[in-house]
């Protein structure tokens, strides 16, 4: 058997119906994961990074397209195969306020997922699980009884990390998990994340609109605009040689926090397509400084470059 | 006789705001919370101060205490001045307080999506402002206020439009042309991109630095993003658990960097040019607010810690005149070599 990816995601759409029309959340998006690898996707709010995420675990019924996790289209499952097939592909939420039940205690919120899936059902073995868990994530064990409210914010997102855990998962979408947190907390959690990941094999897909973060988190980068995958490449590769238009003005937007080196800002001007029924052209054609008439009248395709580099712009032409 | 000089120095500075020596509490039901512990603060005119620091450190306590808008109760200003233009705002009347705000001092709140009123159009909003503050009736605050939005880059004609007809980036700009209306003297702005994607960032700091060098306003800012400081601020004060324990020019901060907390919040970022650098962030937490340690508050969390730093707040030392810490690592007599590394 070659080496095949361990997500493989083809023309993954998300339509939304809203009273104005089709919203493309989501459009034909395609790419690859390899195992243990990370793919961070960036781009800015609204731009569906967040909607991929949840297409490619059901969390959203994706409108057309596949997603192949060991070969398998898990868009074609029952809701109880997916249900089975979720232990392996798990989820950690942007906001650690907001995604814990307020009335569970830790030790029951790390636990629910064991107790779901009928993993372990004896209440001392559940138990001794969950001490395991929150040693792994880095939480104190005399923190077992306590309440979400009564924790900050590094520590609920811990406990975000020790409950997708809980399944010995093999792939991760991790949905902006440190943009809530102060840096020095956010610092121990991407370590963190790190450790397991090296330690379990995790397979990663970090989404994210911090780019200083994603390019010291991943191993490739896809950049979302608009619904639309529009460069993917590996880190050092699309920082060294960002292509597309818009991920150069999104890398030079970058605040530096050093005071040799500053460097050009691109800023763009223009307002944003709207995503509701957009047209057949470049989606970023209103607010870039390159765009032709081709661009207004026709969509650009994902395009390889170079090796793993791949653009859909025109100027690649 | 170095006391002396820097005393003549500091009433030289032409200041806008100045604090001295503030105190702030909450006094809860569980407990007195210190927000302010001896708080101090420079702003020269036309100046941009940066004031950094994480969640919990006092950074918008400070800025509301210069609109002397701290809830009240539970806060409560326990000792020290606050003063604008050399006036010292605690002993001003309710009416002078108001005539100040939205006028000589105006503030941008972080999130913008919570500080308009969803049920007015964005022209009144900020008509709102001028109506108070200038002559000349509705019909003159409508026109200006129009005039703002042109000045931030949205169309005059949008301003009949109510806050949800708005993007994120486009209702930021509307908070900074309300802030802006009365051309204030001080504009303070509370994490004004933290709302906001990069690129929208980008542009909305472009426009306050151009703002700045046209009206020639002071302000502060008030972040903790370290890259934002590098692109807009003039000095910085690092705080943390409400106290400066770090204060200088960028390039004091920046290059000769001094305090471990500073020297962990560097050490904390993603560095763009290694990506394969391991983060080091600082280890534990913020100490809790209500029960603060007896000597230097940064102390539990510090690898440079030592036996002095548990039992002793640290005093002041200057490494030139525009650069001080307040850390037991330096004295005089070394504080001119750095103690601290950044990678």
């Amino acid at each position: 058997m070659s080496t095949q990816p361990l997500l493989d995601v083809k023309g993954l759409k998300k339509y939304f119906k809203t009273p104005k029309g089709m919203l493309h959340a989501v459009d034909d998006v395609t790419f690859t994961i390899e195992k243990g690898k990370t793919l961070g996707v960036v781009g800015e709010s609204g731009c569906g990074k967040s909607t991929t995420g949840r297409a490619i675990l059901r969390l959203l019924e994706p409108t057309a397209g596949e997603v192949l996790f060991e070969g398998e289209d898990v868009v074609k499952l029952s809701k109880d195969e997916m249900r089975k097939k979720r232990t392996d592909m798990q989820i950690i939420f942007q906001d650690p306020f907001s995604s814990l039940n307020p009335r569970k205690t830790i030790s029951q919120i790390i636990a629910d997922p064991l107790k779901i899936n009928n993993i372990i059902t004896d209440k001392n073995q559940q138990l001794e699980r969950v001490r395991e868990l929150m040693e792994t994530v880095g939480l104190a064990d005399r923190l077992i009884n306590t309440y979400p409210h009564e924790l900050d914010g590094g520590r609920r997102q811990r406990i975000g990390i020790a409950r997708a855990l809980a399944l010995n998962p093999k792939f991760i979408v991790c949905d902006e998990p440190v943009s809530a947190l102060d840096v020095s907390i956010q610092a121990q959690i991407l370590n963190l994340m790190k450790q397991l990941q090296r330690k379990m094999g995790l397979t990663y897909m970090f989404i994210t609109h911090d780019l200083s973060v994603v390019n010291h988190f991943s191993d490739d980068i896809a950049v979302m605009y608009l619904g639309k995958l529009i460069e993917k490449a590996p880190s050092e590769e699309l920082f060294a040689h960002p292509t597309h238009p818009y991920t150069q003005a999104l890398l030079s937007a970058i605040p530096i926090p050093s005071l040799d080196n500053r460097k050009e800002r691109i800023l763009l001007k223009g307002e944003i397509t709207s995503p509701i029924e957009p047209p057949a052209a470049c989606r970023f054609a209103n607010r870039c400084p390159h765009a032709t008439d081709r661009c207004r009248s026709a969509e650009p395709q994902l395009k390889e470059i170079s090796p793993g580099h791949f653009v859909s712009c025109f100027l690649t032409d | 006789m170095s006391e002396e000089v820097k005393k003549e120095n500091t009433n030289a500075k032409d200041l806008t705001a100045e604090i001295k020596d503030l105190v702030v509490e909450f006094r809860t039901d569980y407990g007195i919370v210190q927000a302010l512990n001896s708080m101090e603060l420079e702003i020269e005119r036309g100046k941009t101060l940066g004031l950094v620091g994480e969640t919990g450190a006092g950074k918008t306590t400070t800025g509301l205490s210069l609109l002397r808008l701290i809830p009240d109760p539970p806060g409560v200003i326990v000792k020290g001045s606050i003063k604008l233009d050399g006036k010292d705002i605690l002993s001003m009347s309710d009416k002078e307080m108001q005539d100040i705000r939205g006028k000589a001092v105006a503030m941008i709140f972080q999130d913008p999506m919570t500080s308009l009123d969803p049920v007015m159009t964005v022209e009144n909003q900020i008509a709102e402002v001028i109506k108070l503050h200038e002559e000349g009736g509705m019909e003159h605050a409508l026109t200006r206020a129009r005039e703002m939005l042109e000045l931030v880059g949205i169309p005059g004609s949008r301003g009949s439009e109510y806050p949800h007809q708005f993007s994120g980036g486009m209702k930021q700009r509307v908070v900074i042309a309300m802030a802006l209306a009365c051309n204030p003297e001080l504009l303070i702005a509370d994490e004004p991109t933290t709302a906001l994607d990069v690129t929208i960032q980008a542009q909305v700091l472009e426009m306050m630095k151009g703002l700045r060098e046209k009206y020639n306003t002071s302000m502060l800012m008030i972040t903790h993003d370290l890259g934002i400081v590098a692109e807009i601020c003039d000095k910085v004060s690092v705080i943390y658990a409400g106290h400066v324990i770090e204060h200088g020019t960028l390039v004091d901060i920046f290059k000769n960097t001094r305090h471990p907390y500073t020297e962990g919040l560097f050490n904390s970022l993603p560095n763009l040019e290694n990506r394969t650098a391991e983060l080091k962030p600082i280890k534990g937490l913020m100490p809790d607010p209500s029960n603060l340690p007896k000597g230097c508050a940064f102390c539990p969390r510090c690898d440079y810690a030592m036996e002095i730093c548990k039992t002793e707040k640290p005093k002041r030392v200057y490494r030139n005149d525009t650069h001080y810490v307040e850390c037991h690592l330096y004295n005089e007599d070394n504080i001119q070599e750095g103690k601290v590394s950044i990678r």
